[in-house]
């Protein structure tokens, strides 16, 4: 296992990272819910965020995208550094008649071929004319990301893109996010509860429960022996913890955590 | 035709102008009672610019934006629900409106013409500033109309996209003071948010832009107020009311027309 300890973090910012936090702590309504995270991302690389419900997944990516301020610690952007979000989930109300193509059109002055090919990259041209009402969870993800593409981003926030997506539309998304990422060789920043869905497309894991409790690169876990009796059957998310030592691994059950939440060293 | 009522269709006309497409903002930004609250603080604007001696559209400005303002601040201390804060405002500064009004015993107003307009009594004075104040706030909604919408949509997406969303909902509360100062005298600040919701809303099934449901809200509008004002003639009814009346005629109509698919 070559996950490193949150407490020895490679920090040096090598390659000219696209955004970065250094000791960055949130607090939100009184509660404290990210604690010295230092992280970066780096162009051209998928790094996932993963971890249980509650562990400040979506806070630190919405740090990183400047909607959250830091109570402590900072997030450095590289200057001038294009940034395409696509949330969780977006609902437009029923009473603002309003076109797929139309919806694009609002974020930032744009031109109808560059509407075209963000559709066409993310596969939805046909849906171009459609009510943005009446797309299913899937259809509008892949919306919300033409619309990410149109800023022409250096780095893609993606908050749990595979959440109220069926399977399929799940692998129809991820293929497309595989292939924006090949063509336009940009960082991504990837919020997932689900490592098993994202795990080949990653090239680093970042474990979160309120503070970073190990990163490094999914292979490394993937290898474990261990892996393969969580992997078949559960939450995905369990497999990082998988070099802890405070909890069992009971193979009926998956993961019996230990206190404080099953995550490591405090 | 007599002057007052060309004066009377001109206002009521150039009003429902304006309120189309700023309506449709309410309607998409599920802001009814927010209007309703700033319309009814204008009773106390009204009484302010008596006052001090100034026109009372400019009373009604001023506290319209000063309530704004202080919902904002309210709703971001998030102790109370959003609805509870709306209803203290808007019955408390209503009200604060009538007994302050009381106190200026020497001043005999006609409350029921600030509270259900008086558009048959619109002066040339009035129409100037109708057009003038309707002008600056179409103006500025045209320029705003693209982020307005995105901000609509959603305000994340917009800030992510280097949008200054406070400063743009600031802008569109002061679009909608604007308009209430100016739109008081044709229905009356208890009915001025009638008058922005119900043609957007009557609009609604018949279009497939937001352009296109702001221009077909205004339409409405105009339709709505020769229609009100010409029955208020014929058979004496408030004008104001029967503004709204036909406006809510005309949603209920659209409402049945049965729409393909």
């Amino acid at each position: 296992m070559s996950i490193t300890h949150p407490h020895a973090p490679t920090t040096s910012p090598a390659p000219d990272p696209l955004v970065w936090t250094e000791n960055l702590s949130v607090r939100l309504g009184g509660r404290l819910v990210l604690s010295g995270v230092t992280m970066a991302v780096n162009p051209g690389e998928v790094v996932t965020l993963i971890g249980p419900n509650g562990a400040g997944k979506t806070t630190l990516a919405r740090a990183v995208l400047g909607l959250v301020r830091p109570s402590d610690g900072r997030v450095t952007r590289r200057p001038g550094l294009r940034v395409g979000y696509m949330p969780q989930k977006l609902t437009v109300d029923a009473t603002l008649p309003l076109t797929v193509r139309r919806f694009l059109t609002l974020w930032r002055p744009t031109t109808p071929e560059r509407i075209t090919t963000a559709l066409e990259e993310a596969g939805v041209t046909r849906l171009a004319d459609a009510a943005v009402q009446t797309l299913s969870g899937g259809e509008m993800q892949r919306v919300l990301l033409a619309r990410a593409l149109l800023s022409d981003p250096d780095l893609l926030v993606l908050d749990e893109p595979d959440q109220a997506v069926d399977v399929h539309g799940q692998a129809e998304l991820f293929a497309r996010i595989e292939h924006v990422r090949r063509h336009r060789r940009c960082g991504i920043l990837l919020v997932s509860h689900d490592l098993h869905t994202v795990m080949a497309r990653t090239d680093r894991v970042i474990c979160l429960n309120g503070h970073v409790c190990c990163h490094g690169r999914p292979e490394d876990v993937s290898r474990h022996p261990e892996y393969h009796a969580l992997f078949g059957r559960h939450a995905a998310e369990l497999a990082v913890y998988l070099h802890h030592h405070d909890h069992a691994h009971d193979p009926e059950r998956g993961v019996v955590s230990g206190q404080d939440g099953g995550c490591c060293h405090g | 035709m007599d002057d007052f009522l060309i004066r009377a269709l001109a206002a009521g006309c150039g009003i429902a102008v304006l309120a189309g497409p700023l309506g449709s903002f309410v309607v998409w930004r599920r802001m009814a009672y927010f209007g309703d609250t700033l319309s009814h603080s204008a009773l106390l604007g009204v009484t302010l610019g008596f006052l001090l001696g100034v026109n009372p559209m400019i009373g009604v400005m001023v506290v319209c934006v000063a309530l704004a303002l202080a919902l904002v601040g309210l709703q971001r201390r998030r102790t109370l629900a959003a609805d509870t804060v709306l209803g203290i405002l808007s019955h408390g500064s209503l009200s604060l409106g009538l007994v302050a009004l009381a106190f200026l015993e020497t001043l005999r107003v006609d409350l029921m013409a600030y509270l259900f307009g008086d558009i048959l009594s619109v002066t040339a004075n009035d129409l100037v500033w109708i057009y003038s104040g309707g002008t600056v706030a179409l103006t500025g909604l045209a320029l705003l109309w693209r982020r307005l919408l995105a901000v609509t949509v959603d305000e994340d997406l917009a800030r992510v996209e280097g949008m200054p969303v406070d400063a743009l909902r600031l802008a569109f509360m002061l679009l909608i003071a604007l308009v209430i100062a100016i739109a008081m005298k044709i229905v009356g600040i208890l009915l001025i948010t009638s008058l922005l919701i119900i043609p957007a809303a009557a609009a609604r099934r018949f279009t497939r832009t937001p352009e296109s449901m702001a221009a077909l809200a205004s339409v409405f509008g105009v339709v709505a107020v020769v229609a009100g004002l010409l029955a208020s003639l014929t058979w004496d009814l408030p004008g104001g009311p029967s503004v709204v009346v036909a406006a809510a005629s005309l949603f209920l109509v659209g409402s049945l027309i049965p729409m393909r698919g």
